[in-house]
C-alpha cells in the first residue's frame, strides 16, 4: 500500500518538479559512459525466494533476460566525478525529493571532495542520485530479481545457493558491524565476473519499491495485503533463502530519497 | 505508514515553496487528536540489571520515549563475542517505565551504522502489531508513533523485523512497566532480569566471534541460556544485592526466541509473584513459569545473609547454558531462621538406616514388661545391619585376616560379657578366633544404648550357629559401668 503511494510520489514530481533536472541528467547520459566494466549475466530460468506466480505464498520459476551487470560498485571517485559535471547532484543542491539532505553524501567533506578512500563504493546515496548516475553511464539500475539472479553464484558456480557454506558468507556480513572506512571494492569475481555483491554493502534496486516486506513480518498471509501488493508478499519457502530475505527487508525499509552508510549501487544494461 | 504520507505531503509542500501555514495545516491534520493539557514527560530509562525511579505521578501524563537500535559485538561469554542488536546498546534493551493512562510518543532511531532495518512491538500497546508496523525503521532513521498505555502490567516488547525469530535471538527484546494509576507498593531494591536463549556456531564457551546458527534456532537447541545477555552478567563484581531485612522486587522478563523459562531462586521464597505479568498475585511461590515473550513481577524479602542463586530450573540450562545469576544479601545471621551446618557427620547410606519399626516395637515391649527374645532379635538384626555389618558383614563371617566373624565364633561363645564390652569400649590389638589370629581397631560403639547393645547382641547370640542366650539390658548397664579393658586383652 504504502509502496503505491510512493511510487506514485515519484512519478508526479519528477514531472511535474524536476523535469529540467532529469532532462539535463539524461542529456549527459552518453558522455560519460567511458570503460566501465560491465559483464554479461544470462541465468535463463530461475527461482526467486520472492513468489513470482499467482500463488504468493509459493516460489515459481521465471526467465530473466540476459542483461549486463557494472562488475563492481559504483565508487566515491566515480561518483564525486558524476557530481562535478551535473551540479544538480551536489548535496548542497539536490531537491530535497530526491534526496535527505542531512544524508545525502553526508560523509564527504565538501559538496565535490569526498572523505571516504577513492576506490570505496559510494553510500549515502538516494534511489534517484543512483539512478541519474546510472543513466550517465548509459544504463539502469538492475532490477531485484537480476540482482538476485546474478548474485546467487559464487566464484565457481552459477548457483551456489543450495551450498550452506555460501549462505554463511552472507551471513557473515551482517554479523559484521560496518567498518568505517569501508574497504575498496574489488573482491573476488564470481561465475559471472561480478564482484562485490554480498560482503560489501547493500545495494539499491530499481524496483525496490516493489520488494513488499510488511513492516511488521507477522502479517504475511494477511488477504489484505495480498490483494494490494500481490506481487510481493513474502513467505520463507526455503528455510535457507532467510539471508537474502534480510536484504529484501533492508531496501523494503527504504524510501527513495534515503541513503544509508552501508547502501551503494551498481548499474545494468539490457542487452 | 503514517510516517511515510506525512512525509510525502511535507515534501510536496516544500519543493512547491507554499507558505508556512499550509504546511502547519497539512501536518496536524495527520498528527492524532490528544488533550493539550497533558503535561509532557521524557521518560529516563534504564539499562539492565536497573530500573527506573517510580514515575511518582498523580495524573497521566504525554511521555516521549527515545529508544535507539544499536547493533554491536559484545562479550556472551569469557573470551566469546557476538554481534547482538539492541535497544538502547544493552541485552535486555532498556527498561521504559510509564504510568497507565499515559500517552506515550515513542521515538525508534535506528544507528546510522546498523546493517538492518528494525521496528518494535510492544506488548503493552493495543492495536495492531503493537507498534511493529509503524516503527519499521531504516538504519539512520527515526520513527515515531502513539499510543496510550491502558492496560497496568509488565510488558515485554521486541523486534518484529524478518526474521524476527533471529532479530530476538540477537537479543532484540526488553520490558516496559505500565504502573497502576496509584503506583506500586514501596520496596528497597528493584531490578530487571530478563532470560534469552542463544544459538551459535561454536559449541558453549568456545571461544572468538561467534555466528547465529539459524538451524539450531529453528530446531530449538540453544547454545546458551542466559539472564541479561551474556554469562556472568550477573555474577561476582556484578551480582544484585540487598541487606537482610529489605524487600525486593525482581521484574523478570523471559524474550525466548524459543525457550519457556521455569525461574527460579535458590534459597528464597517468593513472598508474592504477579505471574505472568497480570494483576493476580500469587503467594509463597518456589518456582514461576515465564513464556517467551512473557513477564512476571516476583517480591521476596532477604532474610538470611548469602549469595542466592537466580536459575531456570531447567537445571541443565543453568549449569552447562548459562542461566545463573547471583543476588548478594548482606547483613546478620538470624539462627533462628537458619543455622547454617550444625553437623558433618560419616554417612553410610541405607546401611546406617535401621528398621525403626522392629526397634521401637522392641522398646515398647520393654517398657510393658513382655520383650522376648525374638523382639530382640528382630530389633538387635535391623541394628546390625545398620551399625555392626559394615565390618563383621551381613551373614557375620567377618574378611579373613581383618575383621574376625561373629559367625560360630568360639570368642564370643567363650566369654558372653567380653563381647559387650568390646561393644561398648572397642576392641583394640591382636585377637584368636576360630584359630585364626586378628590384629586390628574396633571403635567404641558410644552412639548405642544399652537396650540397643543388648538386642544387637542377643541377635548374634541366635544366629549363624552360635549358642543362642538372651542379653538383658541390666547386663549391658552393668558392663559399662566397669573400666575399659587394657589394650592387649588376655586370650
Amino acid at each position: 500500500m504504502r509502496r503505491l503511494h510512493a511510487l506514485g510520489r515519484a512519478t508526479a514530481l519528477a514531472v511535474a518538479l524536476a523535469a529540467a533536472t532529469m532532462a539535463a541528467t539524461m542529456a549527459a547520459a552518453t558522455s560519460a559512459s567511458t570503460a566501465v566494466a560491465y559483464r554479461t549475466v544470462e541465468v535463463g530460468r530461475f527461482e526467486s525466494v520472492l513468489p513470482q506466480g499467482n500463488v504468493p505464498t509459493a516460489s515459481a520459476p521465471v526467465d530473466v533476460a540476459p542483461f549486463a551487470l557494472r562488475e563492481a560498485p559504483v565508487t566515491v571517485a566515480e561518483f564525486a566525478a558524476f557530481v562535478a559535471a551535473h551540479p544538480e547532484w551536489r548535496r548542497d543542491r539536490v531537491p530535497v525529493v530526491f534526496a535527505e539532505r542531512r544524508r545525502y553524501l553526508s560523509d564527504w567533506r565538501a559538496p565535490l571532495v569526498p572523505d571516504a578512500p577513492p576506490h570505496s563504493p559510494v553510500v549515502n546515496v538516494s534511489w534517484y542520485a543512483a539512478r541519474a548516475y546510472c543513466a550517465s553511464e548509459g544504463a539502469r539500475l538492475p532490477t531485484w530479481l537480476e540482482w538476485e539472479a546474478a548474485a546467487a553464484a559464487d566464484e565457481t558456480r552459477r548457483d551456489a545457493r543450495a551450498d550452506p557454506a555460501w549462505r554463511a558468507r552472507i551471513l557473515a556480513w551482517y554479523e559484521r558491524p560496518t567498518p568505517d572506512p569501508l574497504p575498496d571494492v574489488g573482491g573476488a569475481p564470481n561465475a559471472w565476473g561480478v564482484r562485490d555483491l554480498h560482503g560489501l554493502v547493500w545495494e539499491w534496486v530499481d524496483d525496490f519499491n516493489a520488494l513488499f516486506i510488511a513492516g511488521d513480518s507477522r502479517t504475511q498471509g494477511d488477504p489484505d495485503l495480498l490483494r494490494f501488493c500481490g506481487a510481493g508478499a513474502i513467505n520463507i519457502v526455503d528455510r535457507d533463502s532467510y539471508a537474502v530475505l534480510m536484504r529484501i527487508a533492508l531496501l523494503s525499509s527504504l524510501d527513495a530519497a534515503d541513503g544509508t552508510p552501508n547502501l551503494g549501487f551498481r548499474c545494468a544494461k539490457s542487452l | 505508514m503514517k510516517k511515510i504520507l506525512s512525509r510525502g505531503v511535507g515534501a510536496v509542500v516544500l519543493a512547491l515553496g507554499v507558505a508556512a501555514p499550509l504546511l502547519a495545516a497539512a501536518a496536524s491534520k495527520s498528527t492524532p487528536a490528544e488533550p493539550a493539557a497533558l503535561p509532557v514527560v521524557h521518560a529516563t530509562l534504564s539499562s539492565p540489571p536497573h530500573v527506573p525511579p517510580p514515575t511518582g505521578r498523580k495524573q497521566p501524563a504525554k511521555v516521549i520515549v527515545e529508544l535507539e537500535v544499536v547493533e554491536k559485538v559484545m562479550p556472551i561469554s569469557e573470551g566469546v563475542s557476538y554481534t547482538f542488536w539492541t535497544f538502547g546498546g544493552t541485552v535486555p534493551g532498556s527498561f521504559i517505565r510509564v504510568r497507565q493512562g499515559d500517552t506515550v510518543e515513542f521515538h525508534l532511531k535506528n544507528h546510522p551504522r546498523s546493517k538492518m532495518p528494525h521496528n518494535i512491538d510492544l506488548h503493552g500497546v493495543t492495536g495492531p502489531g503493537g507498534g511493529a508496523a509503524s516503527s519499521f525503521t531504516a538504519p539512520g532513521h527515526e520513527s515515531q508513533f502513539t499510543f496510550k498505555a491502558l492496560n497496568e502490567g509488565i510488558y515485554v516488547y521486541h523486534c518484529a523485523t524478518a526474521p524476527v525469530g533471529m532479530h530476538v535471538a540477537n537479543g532484540m527484546y526488553g520490558l516496559i512497566l505500565v504502573e497502576p494509576p496509584e503506583g506500586l507498593p514501596k520496596v528497597d531494591h528493584e531490578y530487571y532480569v530478563m532470560q534469552g536463549d542463544f544459538y551459535t556456531t561454536g559449541k558453549y564457551r568456545e571461544k572468538g566471534l561467534q555466528p547465529f546458527d539459524m538451524d539450531k534456532a529453528i530446531d530449538e537447541r540453544p547454545t546458551y541460556v542466559l539472564f541479561n545477555g551474556a554469562e556472568g552478567a550477573l555474577t561476582g563484581d556484578k551480582a544484585m544485592s540487598a541487606k537482610v531485612g529489605e524487600t525486593v522486587r525482581l521484574y523478570v522478563g523471559n524474550g525466548g526466541p524459543n525457550l519457556v523459562s521455569s525461574f527460579h531462586v535458590i534459597g528464597a521464597i517468593f513472598d508474592q509473584v504477579r505471574f505472568e505479568g497480570g494483576t493476580a498475585v500469587q503467594k509463597n511461590v518456589q518456582t514461576t513459569l515465564i513464556p517467551a515473550g512473557g513477564a512476571a513481577i516476583v517480591t521476596f524479602t532477604a532474610r538470611v545473609p548469602g549469595s542466592y542463586v537466580l536459575v531456570d530450573h531447567s537445571i541443565f540450562r543453568a549449569f552447562n547454558k548459562g542461566a545463573l545469576a547471583i543476588l548478594k544479601v548482606d547483613g546478620q545471621e538470624d539462627k533462628r531462621i537458619y543455622s547454617g551446618k550444625e553437623l558433618d557427620a560419616v554417612y553410610l547410606g541405607d546401611r546406617s538406616q535401621p528398621n525403626l519399626e522392629s526397634v521401637s516395637v522392641a522398646t515398647q515391649a520393654a517398657a510393658a514388661g513382655t520383650l522376648t527374645v525374638q523382639d530382640q532379635v528382630n530389633a538387635g538384626k535391623s541394628l546390625f545391619a545398620g551399625t555392626c555389618s559394615v565390618c563383621h558383614q551381613a551373614d557375620g563371617a567377618g574378611l579373613p585376616g581383618v575383621f574376625p566373624p561373629l559367625a560360630k565364633s568360639d570368642f564370643l561363645a567363650a566369654d558372653v560379657a567380653r563381647a559387650m564390652r568390646a561393644v561398648l569400649h572397642g576392641l583394640n590389638g591382636k585377637v584368636t578366633v576360630n584359630g585364626h589370629e586378628y590384629d586390628s581397631v574396633m571403635p567404641p560403639m558410644t552412639q548405642l544404648n544399652d537396650d540397643e547393645v543388648a538386642n544387637i547382641l542377643t541377635y548374634v547370640l541366635n544366629s549363624w550357629g552360635n549358642p543362642g542366650g538372651r542379653v538383658a539390658s541390666d547386663d549391658v548397664k552393668k558392663q559399662r559401668a566397669i573400666a575399659p579393658a587394657p589394650a592387649k586383652p588376655a586370650h
